[in-house]
């Protein structure tokens, strides 16, 4: 695109005019360029708040921060189910795949050989390029009906539930996990482990006594990073999780923060409408609060180091 | 690496102990690696096997027609083929220039950070949020409607870090030496990016244009908002009708047959395009990558 910009300038002996111009002109287009990001950021940050806020002062922000009741057609917004199944949903996601996470980046960073790690880290990234809708569509068939079966066995069934909504987070948020984990082990210097071996200790001992702890800002790093990933998540929880506004209970429908907003999109108007602007609001300040705590965590890392 | 052939070695100065929780633990780690290698290998077999029968050409080449009541995907298709296009054609350049911008031009170490941080946040923000930013700001305040060219415009905002982080990795692993060599010979810094750092940095460039098509293929919570579904019919009228119109990408159908529709067998033929898109994808970058390393070995 840009190659094709000023052909006469092609040598490095042009009109030494039109090249100083041109640099100058290309130079600030870079600039632009580069503030795009922030730009986007001061922008998505003040819409949220123009087309959220005043939902939430209409309805009144403790009615619908702390309200229990979600009806739209008598018109009470009361988001508290929704926030705490969003959040139960997501710490219980983020307590299971990270274990499961770190145990398998520790595979990966030492002890598959070259070859097994080759076969196993390229299904990982696989796992992480799965579309959500697809995920929803698996746990649909899948992860839906097993859960039926356990639900019919103790006479409740009612399919999508809260249970299966975090089965399908972990699968969702494990390559994250993975991958950054995994980056942090490698990134300890190898006398750390090689020191542990030489004192005697097991292989085991000096991968989790000297190299893990020395990662651990890392590992925190991917856990925040998947607590966002897994608070953000709509479309796949949205086919699995039964989508009724109630308090959360492992094995009764749940509906998440996310999911409310496309669920009741299309039918929704006026001050419905306005109460899911409150709703992405609400979202987008929790986002921003893990964001926040993201750059803490990777700044004192990098400093750390 | 090297310290595995000291352990066997360890037998000499003292007895080899078994830990109970050093096997517990290694029970665990075998376990989890080898159920998340079965996880993805019955997923992508599961999708493959029940979605591939129903690849048809007619499937893959027409619209759904309800008075046959047959099923196709050729309007999702072009819709899908659009958003990309689209996309691409404005985040690649401004991705590119952003991450240039970074590592050629800025010297502010504070701005630095600040555009750094920005990127990191527009990367963690969740595409529902940007449906939302989507439809208020471009469908309406910009007055685009739920449009293909509103989910473009949307979806540019949400693949933009990926392909700043990753040009600016790329332009890092050029050497330091051909910057100085070429201001050495008097080019001038965007004749040197031009010439020099751009056509270097290639693989990296590619790389992001993947990155940045995987995202958009597998988008649809923000599309739903700010494109639009149902690609029943094809787009109708010259190109700028047809991207101002709205219009469902491959996602947003498969969301639509499987779960308002129930019809979870044309979801499963959706599922199994959208899986052959991500295997190709995941091939060329590993393809890249591995290229890319043998050079350096070089």
């Amino acid at each position: 695109m840009r190659t094709t910009g000023n052909s006469q300038t092609s040598s490095v002996h042009g009109k030494a005019h039109t090249k100083a111009m041109a640099e100058r002109i290309m130079g600030m287009i870079f600039f632009v360029c580069g503030l795009i990001a922030v730009i986007s950021v001061i922008f998505i940050s003040l819409y949220m708040l123009l087309s959220g806020g005043p939902a939430i002062f209409k309805i009144g922000p403790a009615e619908f921060l702390l309200g229990t009741d979600w009806d739209p057609e008598n018109e009470v917004f009361g988001i508290l189910p929704m926030i705490l199944a969003s959040v139960v949903a997501t710490l219980a996601a983020v307590l299971i795949a990270v274990p499961i996470g770190v145990l398998t980046a520790v595979f990966l960073s030492h002890i598959a050989q070259k070859r097994l790690a080759g076969i196993v880290r390229p299904m990982v990234d696989l796992l992480s390029g799965i579309p959500s809708v697809v995920y929803g569509l698996l746990g649909a068939i899948l992860i839906v009906p097993l859960i039926f079966r356990l639900q019919e066995s103790l006479s409740m069934p009612t399919g999508g539930c809260l249970l299966s909504a975090i089965i399908v987070l972990v699968i969702m948020i494990l390559p994250t996990i993975i991958s950054v984990s995994e980056t942090a082990l490698r990134a300890v210097p190898a006398s750390y482990y090689e020191a542990s071996m030489g004192l005697g200790a097991s292989k085991i001992q000096s991968i989790f006594r000297a190299v893990l702890p020395a990662a651990r800002s890392g590992i925190v790093a991917g856990m925040v990073l998947g607590t966002g990933r897994a608070i953000g998540e709509t479309m796949a929880v949205m086919m699995v999780a039964g989508n009724a506004v109630i308090m959360p209970e492992l094995l009764k429908p749940v509906r998440l923060l996310t999911v409310s907003i496309p669920f009741e999109w299309a039918y929704s108007s006026g001050i419905h409408r306005e109460a899911l602007f409150g709703v992405g609001l609400v979202l987008f300040v929790f986002i921003m609060i893990i964001n926040f705590t993201l750059n803490g965590i990777l700044k004192k890392g990098g400093k750390a180091e | 690496m090297k310290t595995a052939k000291t352990e066997g070695s360890s037998g000499s100065l003292m007895k080899k102990r078994r830990r109970p929780g050093d096997m517990i633990l290694y029970a665990l780690i075998y376990f989890f690696s080898a159920a998340i290698l079965c996880m993805v290998l019955y997923f992508v077999g599961y999708i493959l096997w029940e979605g591939l029968p129903m690849l048809t050409p007619q499937f893959l080449t027409s619209a759904p027609n309800p008075i046959e009541h047959t099923e196709g995907i050729l309007p999702a298709l072009i819709n899908t083929s659009y958003i990309i296009l689209l996309s691409l054609l404005i985040s690649v350049p401004i991705g590119v220039g952003g991450a240039v911008y970074l590592n050629e031009y800025a010297k502010n170490k504070r701005l630095i950070r600040v555009i750094e941080f920005t990127t990191e946040t527009l990367a963690g923000i969740p595409s529902i949020i940007f449906g939302v930013f989507g439809y208020v700001f471009f469908c309406t305040a910009l007055n685009l409607k739920v449009s293909l060219v509103s989910g473009a415009l949307t979806l540019t905002l949400m693949v933009l870090p990926t392909i700043i982080r990753t040009m600016q990795e790329a332009l890092k692993a050029v050497p330091k030496s051909y910057r100085e060599g070429a201001a050495g010979l008097g080019a001038a810094k965007w004749y040197t990016i031009r010439t020099i750092l751009l056509p270097a940095s290639l693989p990296g460039l590619v790389t992001s244009v993947i990155l940045a098509v995987g995202r958009i293929v597998g988008e649809s919570a923000a599309l739903i908002l700010v494109a639009g579904g149902a690609a029943i019919y094809m787009p109708r009228g010259n190109l700028f009708e047809q991207l101002m119109s709205s219009g469902g990408t491959l996602s947003v159908e498969l969301y639509r047959y499987s779960y308002s529709q129930g019809k979870n067998d044309v979801g499963f033929g959706i599922a199994a395009v959208l899986m052959l898109i991500v295997l190709l994808l995941n091939l060329v970058t590993r393809y890249i990558s591995r290229r890319l390393e043998k050079k350096y070995q070089k």
